[in-house]
């Protein structure tokens, strides 16, 4: 298989006669070719089990995040993966009868230790969703900056200071050219793909050091998911990703290592081409050579 | 952009204090309804100590002798209000049916707001009507219409001298303040009878009208019945307009024409002047009791309003 | 089949005339009030103050600056109360304390405006000893509680949930997203149903009969009785005086006035603000 320079085209699908029978396989996979090296772990679950009341959703998962690096959590729909991710940012208790047991270490402190408020955690790890969600009433800049104003008023940075940041979070989303004549104006008035942008956009503002990223381009039409794979990639420098997606393809055009969760297990993680290419479990196997998901 | 281990903190206080606002809030609504239920309980509680279950049966209202019946108030109260809903019923569910099946499609918004229009208007403006443009028209052209061109004077409920203000009048204006509510109750619960009952109806070969009684209106029934009665609820407790056009005499009569009162116009009428304590215990014992009736109503409306919900589920 | 036909035809025409019927009413009372009400409305009605009965003349300046200033007095007794309930319904709205507010808000609903009345009287007036706008103000403001509540809950429940998990992602607090993401969201529907609720508490009577009694001279003060509108209809309407009559018509034209106003505000307040997404 190829393996192009990433986005300096979009991606077609393979025609059917060049897929080998058994083996699986991906559109295209990336090379690896880092940027930097992916350095400590971060991010570090074990033996973490959540339920929705009786219903267990995650199963005993043990994985851990890397700075510098993409992960990619793949799986059929139901398998976990959006509840896996919602764990890291202690989103998923915001549901009634949601329960997590097992430890998530984040910089070396438990995240779910009793002491720990859930706010501060999610200031610090950012989260992007399926559907854009910028805030109606507030204008573009100020959806940018809204993540800054959840500290009271003393501890926020003067306006300079936020006007910086915006630019700053914008420009690392790809969407600073298309707006920056128009901050002043409703977030709603852009497109849904520029919209989806400026809530990436917003979660960098805060500069987390994880963002976590739950199918962010399966509303949105093909360019511009592109341009948001692009950016994915391009946010490897600075921020810890972990993407959960349905699209293997897309997976593989931006991850550096892909986990495979099926009902509530981790299955598999390993470097993405080699998860493709030569899966270990058998599972993982079918499911990337498309047999079921 | 990484950062040192961030700084964990314990629960918010602003979360809890929000908490309790809202819930407070939301306590205030039940708390009022029970403060104003006890408050005019109590108040009105040595009226009913001294007259027993007399208090409903007596006819004789009489301040100034310290006897208190509220009969002729309740009988006034039931008739003026079940003369409404006669009037009213008909009009409201066939306009109803008008605006759900049968107006065209540019019709139908204005004319819905047309009719919700009507309870838009206070009802001491209804009152000012009713003095000065239906009580004459009572006199001088209905009542004679129905006593000598219709040969109706001799029935009973026809008899007696027509001053104009009376019951016959204050039930045509409540009929024209309770349409609204008929009608758009009507009209909700017949629009959400599904298509599909209407397009099998007509397939079978029913003309229009057998469609609407044999498809369209049993399904809508339970909730046409609640909108009558949520009706009735608005009828009983409606004081302005009542109060300047029955007349506010203490009797009861068989005739329509004569004049009468009604629980909410006696409070109305003669709160400010009560002339004694017992006079005033006695009036708010007559709220209390008009409190209670509109209530049972009311929670009969809304209950079979829901059946239709719950029944569409 | 000819039958059938005939009692098609017969009822359709029924039911034309009922619909005719429901808004003759409506035309006749309009109409007389345009009619009647206008001649007798001129610069005086807005600006003097009532002449006693017998002169005529004076207009019903303390009355309309009464309306206003009891309004005012039941925004500010009855909205907060009734959007905080609204909110708590809003984010409870399985909870089995929610459901039992919801259904007493209802209920509180139906409560005869005139009990309402006498209510006020029995714990502001009878204890004080005297009339005041306070209390009319104050009676007024209960009646607005329960229906703000539930178009307050109406229009929280539209904003869609996705928003308030985007705000919680963020690191905003509970109490934070809830207000400045979702009511705010939501807050030109609220301050429509806000308005829709002053409009009907602007023409009811009863509540001020025993609280805000009426006054003949101008006084804005709270603690002294207040006139208002639709107590000088009644009033005047009631009373022998032609004059008086007259002036009655135009003053109901004021007050249908002054209610359709709040409701055109109420609709442009609920007008749609963002367009919708260009995709």
């Amino acid at each position: 298989m190829t393996a192009p320079t990433p986005f300096q085209t979009p991606m077609p699908l393979p025609a059917p006669s060049q897929l080998p029978t058994s083996r699986p396989i991906a559109t295209t996979v990336r090379a690896p070719q880092p940027m930097e090296e992916p350095g400590k772990v971060l991010l570090d679950i074990s033996g973490l089990n959540a339920y929705f009341g009786a219903l267990h959703a995650v199963r005993n998962v043990t994985l851990g995040f890397r700075e510098r690096e993409v992960t990619a959590i793949i799986g059929p729909s139901g398998c976990g993966k959006s509840t896996l991710l919602r764990c890291l940012n202690r989103m998923h208790e915001t549901v009634p009868l949601a329960r997590v047991t097992g430890r998530i270490e984040f910089h070396g402190q438990d995240l779910y230790a009793p002491e720990v408020n859930p706010i501060e955690v999610r200031r610090h790890i950012g989260m992007v969703f399926q559907r854009p969600t910028p805030f109606p009433t507030l204008s573009i800049r100020d959806n940018v900056s809204a993540g800054l104003r959840t500290v009271s008023r003393g501890r926020r940075p003067p306006k300079a200071e936020v006007e910086r940041i915006v630019e700053q979070a914008l420009r690392a989303a790809a969407l600073w050219d298309e707006v920056k004549d128009r901050l002043d104006t409703s977030a709603v008035g852009i497109s849904g793909g520029q919209q989806q942008r400026l809530c990436i956009a917003r979660a960098l503002a805060t500069s987390p050091s994880v963002l976590l990223l739950d199918e962010p381009t399966a509303s949105l039409d093909p360019l511009s998911t592109q341009k948001i794979e692009e950016l994915v990639y391009a946010l490897r420098t600075k921020v810890t990703v972990i993407i959960v997606t349905h699209n293997m393809q897309q997976a593989a055009r931006v991850s550096d290592r892909t986990a495979f969760m099926l009902d509530g297990e981790l299955v598999e993680v390993a470097p993405t081409d080699k998860l493709f290419t030569t899966p270990s479990d058998p599972r993982t196997e079918a499911y990337v050579t498309g047999r079921f998901g | 952009m990484s950062r040192a281990a961030p700084h964990m903190a314990g629960a918010v206080v602003g979360d809890r204090i929000y908490r309790w606002l809202t819930t407070l809030a939301a306590l205030m609504v039940p708390a009022l309804l029970l403060f104003i239920g006890i408050e005019v309980f109590i108040a009105g509680w040595p009226a009913f100590r001294l007259a027993g279950f007399s208090f409903f049966t007596t006819s004789r209202w009489d301040p100034v002798h310290s006897v208190f019946g509220a009969a002729p108030a309740i009988f006034g109260t039931l008739v003026s209000s079940a003369i409404a809903l006669l009037i009213a019923t008909p009009l409201a569910v066939g306009a109803a049916v008008f605006l759900a099946e049968l107006a065209p499609r540019w019709l139908r918004q204005p004319m819905s707001f047309l009719v919700d229009l009507l309870a838009a208007i206070p009802s001491v403006v209804y009152g000012l009507w009713g003095i000065f443009v239906l009580a004459p028209m009572m006199r001088q052209h209905i009542a004679p219409f129905i006593k000598e061109t219709l040969h109706l004077g001799n029935l009973p409920i026809f008899s007696g001298p027509v001053y104009g203000p009376g019951m016959l009048t204050a039930g045509i204006i409540l009929a024209i303040m309770v349409l609204p509510y008929i009608s758009a109750v009507t009209r909700e619960v017949l629009m959400a009878v599904p298509r599909s009952q209407r397009e099998a109806a007509l397939a079978l070969g029913a003309t229009k009208w057998e469609m609407i009684r044999d498809a369209v209106i049993p399904g809508a029934r339970s909730g046409i019945v609640g909108g009558i009665v949520l009706g009735l609820g608005r009828a009983l407790g409606e004081t302005m307009a009542v109060t300047m056009v029955i007349g506010n005499t203490p009797k009861i009569s068989a005739s329509v024409f004569a004049t009468g009162y009604t629980m909410a116009s006696i409070i109305a009428n003669e709160f400010n002047e009560a002339v004694s304590n017992e006079h005033a215990s006695a009036l708010m014992a007559v709220g209390a009791s008009l409190m209670v009736i509109t209530l049972v109503v009311n929670i009969i409306a809304r209950w079979l309003v829901a059946r239709v919900g719950a029944r569409a589920a | 089949m000819i039958r059938r036909k005939i009692a098609n035809v017969v009822m359709l025409a029924l039911m034309w005339l009922a619909a005719a019927l429901v808004l003759l009413p409506l035309v006749l009372i309009l109409g007389r009030l345009i009619v009647q009400g206008a001649s007798s409305l001129n610069g005086d009605f807005f600006t003097k103050m009532p002449l006693p009965p017998g002169s005529t003349g004076g207009g019903m300046a303390n009355s309309i600056a009464g309306t206003l200033v009891l309004l005012l007095i039941a925004s500010v007794a009855g909205l907060p109360v009734g959007v905080g309930a609204g909110i708590y319904l809003a984010e409870h709205r399985s909870a089995k304390t929610a459901s039992v507010v919801r259904f007493l808000a209802d209920v509180l609903n139906g409560v005869p405006s005139i009990v309402v009345g006498i209510f006020a009287w029995e714990i502001l007036v009878k204890p004080l000893h005297h009339f005041s706008a306070l209390s009319g103000g104050i009676a007024l403001g209960a009646m607005m509680i329960p229906l703000t509540a539930r178009t307050t809950e109406e229009m929280i429940r539209t904003v869609p949930n996705s928003l308030r998990e985007a705000a919680l992602a963020l690191g905003y607090t509970n109490w934070r997203t809830s207000l400045s993401i979702v009511t705010r969201t939501a807050l030109p529907g609220i301050v429509t149903g806000a308005l829709v609720a002053l409009a009907r508490v602007a023409g009811e009577t009863a509540p001020l009969l025993f609280t805000a009694l009426g006054n003949n001279f101008w006084s804005l003060r709270l603690s002294q009785p207040i006139d208002a509108l639709p107590l000088r209809l009644f009033l005047y309407a009631t009373s022998p005086y032609d004059d008086w009559n007259r002036q009655a018509w135009a003053g109901a034209l004021v007050l249908i006035a002054l209610v359709l106003i709040i409701g055109i505000a109420a609709r442009y307040a609920a007008r749609p603000r963002f367009g919708k997404a260009v995709d």
